[in-house]
């Protein structure tokens, strides 16, 4: 199982697993085989995420937007890749900044949307906010939870009911730097590895969880050193190289179903835009937000379409005005959707009983 | 049944027993069911409540994990969402703090905010008077109480520890099932044939009685039931009413007893001050005012850490004296 390797920490002669980023193996690549369709869906899902975004920012301007806004500006590609590197089966679990994946996995823009806006028509109706939603034996998506860590062990359990069913889908999630300093990343974690579940876990490098830095969240280098630890596969992946990623998470659920195991792949990334809206980043270097703004992944992968004739340039401004058309219009269902009406909030806590006591109901105004 | 029960003596079940029958009958009845936590596997669970189950339906069912109750709740709540019905163990149920952002966070809240289902069962062994100390004797039902999309089941008996059992394996949300490590070998009783569904919600009059009523759970309800009978002796007639179920609890019954007894006497073992039984007063003040003859009383235990000598432990708990004194003071009432 040992596979020759040189960690990024580099610290003397190690037997793990860990890969760093850039010393793949020659030969061919998973997206070798992607034709030029699927290399533009992968370029569609991007400007969809990036597009829906921005209009939901002008939404939180307009205050049509309740509570905060999340983006995930500058970590379009390695959440679009990872998410589109999987099969239909497979389970995903975004968080936050993972908006890119539910699209690709087939929400709507407008369901995100009418989540933003608290509206009865969202998945949750009103019930919950922002990306917090899931259909677990639908689409395959599994619901987060604001603490973060939580979703590695629920993930591990996805993972694992699905090889006691004997089905060939693996469990896919992520995980900021932050998170990963959380109890419940290293004991999901151990679960899988010891039990070498079928799960992938994109580590999001991106510098900044909410105003702390990564180096105050660990004493490592690479996150690569933590899947040493766990005795797991990691690699480090440039996270704004669309292709890699895929090429990456390929491989890693290719591990997956063989039954070696789960993967902590390390995507290195940058968080250009606060922990949300309100964030005015004070606590951020003079200057390195812009210097990220060049390593953009959307400028990157347009860069690779056009030279390897995938497409030409006008292609994709065509295909940008499609998407922003598109948006647009899921904008406005979302907008013409009403609230949700209050007596829902009495609703599903249980399958049985299906509707809690309203013992507010002698008091209200209306009663 | 696919399996026997190991150490069934001929006729009579214990309640450690009744809960072993209940997972291997579950287990065999639905495929979905599986058992998950720590030592349960090899070992049988610390207590031997998972032992034989090895053996009848294989490790890729009763599965040993690391000592990580956060990884394999976790765990549990992501195999249920998938359709699967897990039940956890907790080795003693004080270990069911470490897991507690990813239950009352995550399992409580998902089918309310998302309707994806969580069908679950964490259960293990929990109170005192075992000399156990601060951290193998406590009564937990009061962290969870206050938890919307959760369910607590507490049973007394045999017969309810293998029904409530069933009933929370076979229910589609997250049912905490609180067995009391006391009785697990103390008490016993013949069960009757075939399945033992108890649903949950509902209470059940364990004595009769007319003078005052006592509400009470888990090991409480033996000590309620000497008190009666010790009561009776002085011509005080107490009712007992085991509620089994605490989230939901069966409000109509208790309602229905005070109406009858107009005097009520709240037991539990678990600290008194935020107990359950405060919410058990509550509703009684609110729906029964007018019906009392009497100030609703709470026997509980200290509001202290649980202590581990023996004249200190049985010193911090209720007993079947203070709750006989207790009983005797609000019938005077």
């Amino acid at each position: 199982m040992a596979r020759a390797s040189t960690s990024r920490s580099g610290k003397g002669t190690r037997k793990g697993k860990t890969r760093a980023g850039g010393n793949r193996s020659p030969g061919p690549r998973p997206s070798d085989a992607l034709g030029p369709g699927q290399k533009l869906e992968l370029y569609r899902w991007m400007l969809a995420t990036r597009r829906l975004e921005e209009r939901l920012t002008n939404l939180y301007r307009q205050n049509q937007v309740v509570g905060g806004l999340y983006r995930s500006l500058g970590q379009e590609g390695e959440t679009v890749a990872s998410a589109y590197a999987l099969e239909p089966g497979d389970l995903i679990g975004p968080l936050i900044r993972n908006l890119g994946a539910l699209l690709v996995r087939g929400y709507p823009p407008r369901d995100i949307a009418m989540q933003y806006m608290a509206r009865a028509g969202g998945p949750t109706g009103g019930k919950d906010l922002n990306v917090h939603f899931g259909d677990v034996r639908g689409r395959g998506v599994v619901p987060p939870v604001s603490m973060l860590g939580d979703l590695i062990p629920v993930m591990a359990g996805v993972a694992l009911a699905a090889r006691m069913r004997g089905e060939e889908r693996i469990a896919l999630t992520y995980i900021g730097d932050g998170g990963t300093s959380t109890g419940a990343f290293y004991e999901g974690m151990n679960l899988a590895a010891v039990w070498k579940l079928p799960l992938v876990v994109i580590a999001e490098a991106n510098r900044w969880a909410y105003s702390t830095p990564t180096d105050r969240q660990m004493a490592v280098d690479s996150m690569t050193a933590k899947a040493d630890g766990l005795g797991i596969f990691g690699e480090s992946v440039d996270g704004n190289d669309v292709l890699a990623v895929y090429d990456a998470v390929r491989e890693a659920r290719a591990r997956a179903v063989a039954g070696e195991g789960p993967t902590l792949l390390e995507a290195r990334t940058y968080r250009r835009k606060g922990h949300a809206e309100h964030d005015m980043q004070k606590y951020v270097p003079e200057g390195e937000i812009a210097r990220w703004e060049k390593d953009d992944p959307i400028d990157r992968y347009e860069a690779v379409l056009v030279e390897t004739g995938v497409a030409r340039r006008g292609d994709l401004d065509g295909i940008d005005a499609e998407v922003r058309a598109q948006i647009d219009a899921e904008i406005e269902i979302a907008q013409a959707s009403g609230m949700p009406d209050p007596r829902v909030a009495l609703e599903a806590v249980y399958a049985d009983p299906p509707r809690a006591a309203d013992h507010l109901a002698p008091y209200r105004e209306d009663a | 049944m696919s399996a026997p029960t190991p150490g069934a003596s001929a006729g009579a079940t214990t309640y450690l027993e009744a809960i072993r029958e209940a997972l291997h009958e579950e287990m065999a009845r639905d495929p979905d069911v599986f058992v998950i936590g720590e030592d349960v596997a090899a070992y049988g669970g610390a207590f031997g409540a998972t032992e034989g189950l090895k053996d009848a339906f294989g490790e890729d069912r009763v599965l040993d994990t690391p000592i990580s109750e956060i990884g394999f709740t976790g765990a549990a709540v992501g195999a249920a969402m998938m359709g699967l019905r897990p039940v956890v163990e907790y080795q003693f149920l004080d270990f069911i703090a470490c897991a507690f952002d990813m239950i009352v966070n995550y399992a409580a809240t998902t089918r309310y905010r998302t309707g994806n289902a969580v069908p679950m069962v964490m259960r293990g062994p929990m109170g005192g008077g075992v000399r156990g100390g601060p951290f193998h004797s406590q009564n937990l039902e009061a962290f969870f109480f206050n938890t919307p999309g959760l369910k607590i089941v507490a049973p007394a008996t045999a017969h309810d520890a293998k029904g409530l059992l069933k009933a929370a394996i076979r229910d589609d949300d997250p049912v905490i099932y609180l067995e009391h490590k006391y009785l697990y070998r103390r008490i016993k009783e013949t069960l009757p044939e075939g399945d033992i569904v108890i649903p949950i919600g509902t209470g059940i009059v364990r004595r009769e009685g007319r003078d005052l009523s006592i509400l009470t759970f888990g090991s409480m309800v033996h000590r309620s039931l000497e008190a009666a009978a010790a009561l009776e002796e002085e011509g005080i007639s107490v009712e007992v009413v085991d509620l089994r179920s605490l989230l939901p609890f069966d409000e109509e019954l208790i309602l229905e007893s005070i109406r009858r007894t107009a005097k009520a006497l709240i037991v539990h073992e678990a600290t008194l001050t935020g107990g359950v039984g405060a919410e058990f007063a509550a509703r009684i003040g609110e729906k029964a005012f007018e019906y009392l003859d009497g100030p609703v009383l709470r026997v509980a235990s200290l509001d202290t850490p649980v202590p581990y000598s023996p004249p200190l432990e049985d010193f911090f708990m209720p007993s079947t004296a203070t709750i006989t004194n207790a009983a005797r003071k609000l019938a005077a009432y």
